[in-house]
């Protein structure tokens, strides 16, 4: 597993990735992998904690909307929490907001996904 | 008396950005900035060194320059590559990404712009300075 990748676990059908570190290119693909084999299983909900994840890039930001217009084809939904002030001002920034959630827990995630 | 000022010189390196951010995060707290004004500084800063390294085509290193004024700070970019034109770089939004044939990427001077107090660019065919300017709001 790619370390940016801290774990994987699957709760109420929904995907949820635990990341550590830089949300940069690496670490966007690295997601969006787990994500496009989890779509070709037949899996379309995912959670991000980024609880490890400080600080992020525009790139591997990108990479997350990629993943959004991957989830619009098959009716997928991914969310995101425990984010910190500045990404969650970057997700507002890019407008992934309005294609996707932030959540402020998992609980919320797993209950408002 | 002259005003303090930190200087790197960034080799075009996978994240090497983050050595840039290292040391704002040192000036930032020097200046007793607080948490959000830092990671400000920080995530515009990625993104002024990520366009310098990729959109300058260059091999050559990319300058950092910190100047600590009493009321901001001010963080110059230099890149010594072929310069771009700002005018013809379009404000992205995500409704034209999202779906469309659009490229997801391209959000660089848009998050610069947002994060900092002030932004200004100068680039011709042998470089581009981009300085930005944070105030400083204790």
């Amino acid at each position: 597993m790619n370390a940016f990748i801290k774990s994987t676990k699957e709760e109420n059908e929904i995907v949820i990735i635990e990341t550590n570190g830089y949300l940069n290119n690496d670490g966007g693909e690295a997601i969006s992998a787990i994500c496009y084999e989890k779509i070709e299983a037949g899996q379309y909900k995912f959670l991000i904690n980024m609880a490890g994840t400080k600080v992020v890039n525009s790139i591997g930001v990108s990479i997350l909307i990629e993943i959004i217009e991957k989830l619009q084809e098959v009716d997928g939904k991914i969310g995101y929490y425990n984010l910190a002030p500045i990404v969650s001002k970057t997700f507002n920034i890019m407008g992934l907001t309005k294609y996707s959630t932030v959540f402020e827990s998992e609980e919320q995630a797993i209950s408002g996904l | 008396m002259k005003k303090p000022s930190v200087e790197l010189k960034l080799p075009i390196l996978p994240n090497m950005e983050l050595i840039a951010t290292q040391t704002a995060e040192v000036i930032a707290r020097h200046m007793e900035l607080t948490e959000d004004q830092g990671a400000e500084i920080s995530m515009a800063l990625i993104e002024a060194c990520i366009n310098a390294f990729e959109h300058s085509k260059s091999d050559n290193n990319v300058f950092i320059h910190f100047l600590i004024e009493e009321d901001s700070l001010i963080v110059k970019v230099i890149d010594q590559g072929i310069g771009f034109d700002k005018t013809k770089v379009e404000i992205p939004k995500i409704e034209n990404k999202v779906g469309k044939e659009e490229r997801k990427r391209g959000w660089g001077l848009q998050l610069i712009q947002e994060l900092m107090d002030s932004v200004e660019f100068e680039s011709n065919n042998e470089g581009t300075t981009v300085t930005m300017k944070k105030n400083i709001k204790h």
